[in-house]
Order: C-alpha cells, then sequence, then structure tokens
C-alpha cells in the first residue's frame, strides 16, 4: 500500500495533486461530474479586488500540443467571490482551499488577501504575480526580484496564511525572483504560469486571439515546468508547488523529483473533465511501478 | 454533462464540405433543442463543439462544415470507430415561449440545431415555418427532412440559385410568424435580430476552451451580466442581447 500523502506548509493533502486556477472555477461545475473530495487541495479562479470582465474574444487558440488563452482575469471580484462562490463551492469541497488573487497595485494585493484571509476554509494563498493577460499589472510584479518581493511583503502583513507566490515563466532568472520571495517572507512558490505565445490563422493572417497574444499551456510546456522546479529548489528552501502541462500521474512523479511538494493540473481539465481524477486514482499504480513507496521522499530526489 | 463513448454508425458527406454523422450511445443528457457536445479526437488539444442536430434515446445525430484539421479529421472516419464526447452542453432553446406559429432560422451549419428544435415545436402541436439560407444550391441540406417533420419550408440563397434571392431576412418578410428562433453567422443573427420586431432567441457560437464553464474562455456581455456562451449559452434571448 503506498502512501500518496504529501505535507504542505503544516497542511496535510491527501494527494499532492490541486486543480490550477482558471480551470476549474469554483469547482462545483467540477462537482457534477465526480466527487471533488478526492483532491488535495484546489486553487480557484483567480480573483481581483473589483469584478472584471477580462479581455475581448476570441481568448482561445488551439495549437499542437496545447493552447493559449488570454481570458484576462474575468472575475466577480473578492467579495462576490466570498458572498457567491466560496457558498456554492464549500456545498461540494470539505478540503483545504487555495485562494488565487491577483492584482494591479500592491495596495491591491494587499486589500484583497486581508478579506480573503477571513474565509477559514482557505488555508492557503497563491499570489498570482504572473498573469500574461493584463497590461499594468500581473505579470509585471512578477517580472523583477523587487516588484515580486514588495508584493509579497505586502501580502504577509495582512495574513498569517501559508502565502505562495506564483511565479511567471517569462523571465530571464526565475531563480533571483524566486529567492527575492522567500527573503521577503513567502511561504513557498508556485510555478510555472502560462508562457507567452502566439498563433496566427493563416486564412485571415492574423492572431487568433483578440489580445492577440496570451498564455501557452498544455503538455509542450511540460519540459519547461520541469527545469524551472529544478533551478528553483536549488536557489530556496521553501516548498514549491509545481505545474505547468501536466496531464498523467508520471508527470507527478517527475516535477516531484524536480522538487515540487504539491503539483497543479491545469490546461488537461479542460480537455479531459476527469484529469485530476484519473491522475489520483493512477498515481498508487505508477508510484509501485517506480518503487515509490512515500511519496514525500521523493521530492527533490532528481538533485 | 455527461462524458461518454459514442460508435458511428455513419458519416456521409450530404452537401459540399457538410458531412451528416450518426452515432450510436447516451444521448441521456441532452434535455433540449440547441445544446451542444464536445468531440476529443486523437491529435488535438482541445475538443470540438458541434451543434446537435437531432436525437433520440441512443442515436446522436451531428451535421458539420469541414472548416478547419479537426472537422477534415472528423469527415474522414468510418462506421464502428469510437469517439470520446461530452453531451448535454449548453442552456438550449426553451419553447414555451414561442406562440402558435414560430419560425425557426438556420443558416449554414446554423440549420442543424434548428431541425430538433423544429421537431420538439411540431410535437406541441405550433405551427412551425423553417427559413434555411444558403450561398448556393450546392450546399443546401435537409429541406425534405424538415419538410418530412411538418413545417413549412423557405429557401434563401445568396445567388439566387434556389429560393428566395438573397438572405433569410429577404424570405422571413414572406411569411407571418409569431416568435424567431435563430442560429447562424453573427451578421446572419443581427440582422434578424433587426428584422423583426418579434420576440425571439439566438444562438451564438464562439471559440471555446472546456465547453462546460471551467475556462472563462468564451464569456460575453449581456444586458443581465457576463454569460458564458458554453454553459449559459449559446442561446441567448432577444432582451438580453447588446446590439
Amino acid at each position: 500500500m503506498v502512501n500518496t500523502k504529501v505535507n504542505l506548509s503544516g497542511v496535510e493533502l491527501d494527494n499532492p495533486i490541486i486543480p490550477a486556477s482558471g480551470t476549474f472555477g469554483f469547482g462545483y461545475e467540477f462537482a457534477e461530474l465526480y466527487d471533488i473530495n478526492i483532491l488535495g487541495s484546489l486553487s480557484f479562479k483567480g480573483t481581483t479586488l473589483e469584478p472584471r470582465f477580462g479581455n475581448p474574444t476570441p481568448r482561445i487558440a488551439e495549437t499542437e500540443n496545447g493552447m493559449i488563452n488570454s481570458v484576462g482575469l474575468q472575475n466577480p471580484g473578492v467579495e462576490k467571490v466570498i458572498s457567491e462562490e466560496l457558498p456554492k463551492l464549500r456545498a461540494c469541497f470539505n478540503k483545504p482551499i487555495m485562494a488565487n488573487i491577483s492584482g494591479f497595485s500592491i495596495d491591491e494585493y494587499r486589500a484583497s488577501c486581508e478579506k480573503i484571509d477571513k474565509e477559514d476554509q482557505v488555508e492557503f494563498i497563491e499570489v498570482n504575480v504572473s498573469c500574461p493577460n493584463v497590461h499594468n499589472g500581473g505579470m509585471s510584479f512578477g517580472t523583477s526580484p523587487e516588484s515580486a518581493a514588495a508584493v509579497t511583503k505586502a501580502v504577509k502583513e495582512v495574513t498569517t496564511k501559508p502565502v505562495f507566490i506564483k511565479l511567471s515563466p517569462n523571465v530571464t532568472d526565475i531563480a533571483s525572483i524566486a529567492k527575492a520571495c522567500e527573503e521577503a517572507g513567502a511561504d513557498g512558490i508556485s510555478l510555472i504560469n502560462t508562457l507567452l505565445g502566439m498563433k496566427i490563422d493563416l486564412k485571415t493572417k492574423k492572431p487568433v486571439i483578440a489580445n492577440k497574444m496570451g498564455g501557452f499551456s498544455g503538455n509542450a510546456i511540460f519540459p519547461v515546468a520541469v527545469r524551472m522546479v529544478y533551478q528553483v529548489y536549488e536557489a530556496v528552501n521553501i516548498p514549491i508547488i509545481g505545474m505547468g502541462g501536466v496531464s498523467k500521474a508520471e508527470d507527478v512523479i517527475e516535477l516531484m523529483l524536480a522538487g515540487a511538494t504539491a503539483v497543479q493540473v491545469g490546461a488537461a481539465n479542460l480537455t479531459e473533465p476527469f484529469a485530476c481524477k484519473n491522475i489520483i486514482e493512477d498515481l498508487p499504480r505508477v508510484m509501485a511501478k517506480y518503487g515509490i513507496n512515500n511519496l514525500k521522499d521523493i521530492i527533490g530526489g532528481a538533485h | 454533462m455527461l462524458q461518454t463513448v459514442f460508435e458511428i454508425k455513419s458519416n456521409e458527406k450530404i452537401a459540399k464540405d457538410v458531412y451528416k454523422m450518426v452515432l450510436l450511445g447516451d444521448t441521456s443528457d441532452l434535455k433540449k433543442p440547441g445544446q451542444f457536445v464536445n468531440i476529443k479526437l486523437d491529435g488535438f488539444f482541445l475538443r470540438r463543439p458541434i451543434s446537435v442536430c437531432d436525437y433520440d434515446e441512443n442515436v446522436l445525430i451531428l451535421i458539420y462544415k469541414v472548416v478547419g484539421a479537426g472537422t477534415e479529421v472528423m469527415s474522414k472516419m468510418c462506421q464502428g470507430e469510437k469517439l470520446d464526447i461530452l453531451t448535454g452542453l449548453g442552456n438550449g432553446f426553451d419553447t414555451s415561449k414561442s406562440g402558435d406559429n414560430p419560425v425557426v432560422i438556420g443558416g449554414g451549419v446554423g440549420v442543424p440545431p434548428m431541425f430538433n428544435l423544429a421537431r420538439k415545436l411540431i410535437e406541441e402541436g405550433k405551427k412551425v415555418t423553417a427559413v434555411l439560407g444558403f450561398n448556393k444550391e450546392e450546399e443546401i441540406f435537409y429541406k425534405d427532412e424538415f419538410e418530412k417533420l411538418g413545417a413549412k419550408v423557405l429557401i434563401s440563397t445568396v445567388d439566387g440559385s434556389v429560393g428566395t434571392k438573397g438572405f433569410v431576412t429577404d424570405a422571413m418578410k414572406e411569411i407571418d410568424f409569431s416568435y424567431t428562433y435563430c442560429c447562424g453567422p453573427e451578421p446572419m443573427l443581427k440582422a434578424v435580430y433587426n428584422a423583426s420586431d418579434k420576440d425571439g432567441q439566438f444562438s451564438f457560437e464562439e471559440r471555446m476552451g472546456c465547453g462546460f464553464g471551467a475556462c472563462m474562455g468564451c464569456s460575453c456581455k449581456t444586458k443581465y451580466g457576463n454569460k458564458r456562451i458554453c454553459k449559459e449559452g449559446p442561446v441567448l434571448c432577444k432582451e438580453e442581447i447588446i446590439w
């Protein structure tokens, strides 16, 4: 009997599988399909202080082994998330919730985190400083060590819950940014967000996505995720949540060997709504195949 | 929503670039005309959303146009092959508001979802007119099938080769109706919206990520707030559309 439990910042998860923010809504659409309490945790749709419609459509383009999205953080705003979405999520989910928070200024990050901090079932706060689809915010905080650290510091002032900073892969030195977040008090690092990409339609000869560029995700980006988790693991001593192109149990093992304590599943949920369930159910078989008894023993094993 | 495996019973060309696929499987999650299914195809990352033309307890009929690499692959599939399909997606049309003599208007590959709708309306005892718009004669399909249901059928072609020359809005001038149901390219939807003061429902198309409300890829603004075309749509009521 293999053990899939992992400990993330003092919180024991039944398994390391967490649906990634923006690919799982607030859970209840998936709860129609299966009991989502089998998940380790759940990172909900990126939430901002004010409601946002997001970007114009088309927001989605398909690529080989992946997709590009430019949703632009559509969400009803933190107040409505607390009053309307979280009660619906709680009705179908009794495991630890990861709150995903975005912002356009340090004050906004701080204000949203202060509000979400009061929600009991929220065990982790994942601060997104890496959304590629919003101008004047999001990713710009994640592209320099100084600004990523400034957001981290501001958020840590208003919550005692573990704070994970979600980083962008669209940088030259991921390790220095992760290190700056750690020094500013981050409890962990989430990576990678999507890679900035573009798809051009040969018939119209123009970009498919209305916003022209968007975040590239899916199987194709998995090796980039492995490499960056590996680099960040060498640079910091705080836990890492690995993500980027994960679609099967083998990918979970690989990211954990690179240094991840938990693993998020993103785009795979959109094409295969049972992706997380399939991975969780297949994990014991794959662990046994590779002689792994305790999943937590392999974290960083590739170093 | 239900994920299930369908077996292809037949897959044949019925007009220029247009194919009819008959599938056998569990259709229990389809509840209303105008819903759609999302099909997994080997070699493609995203599923292909296709509107439902008709269904009964274990038969699903899809009519699709070859517009890209995915539908090209679909067009070459054969009897006995199996497809992983998410069914029961979208809100579908509400037949209760139709009045006694509704018109169902379809343009090109907007025609298929109007077939099951016409059938349901006729089964409810309503007198249905179908206005079907195409570019030219070789693109026309399903005229006879609508007539066999008992609908009055008007055809419009842009080149005038069959029926009324022009657009569906030109053919609409010839009839009286209580309510409009419409599916087709957005310029056509807008033209129909403006051509009549009658109330109605309009089915929209948008590029989708998941097709079941998770990714917010296909959102639109309405007078009643933001809606996802795949979840609170694809059918919007006339009164909520912002045009």
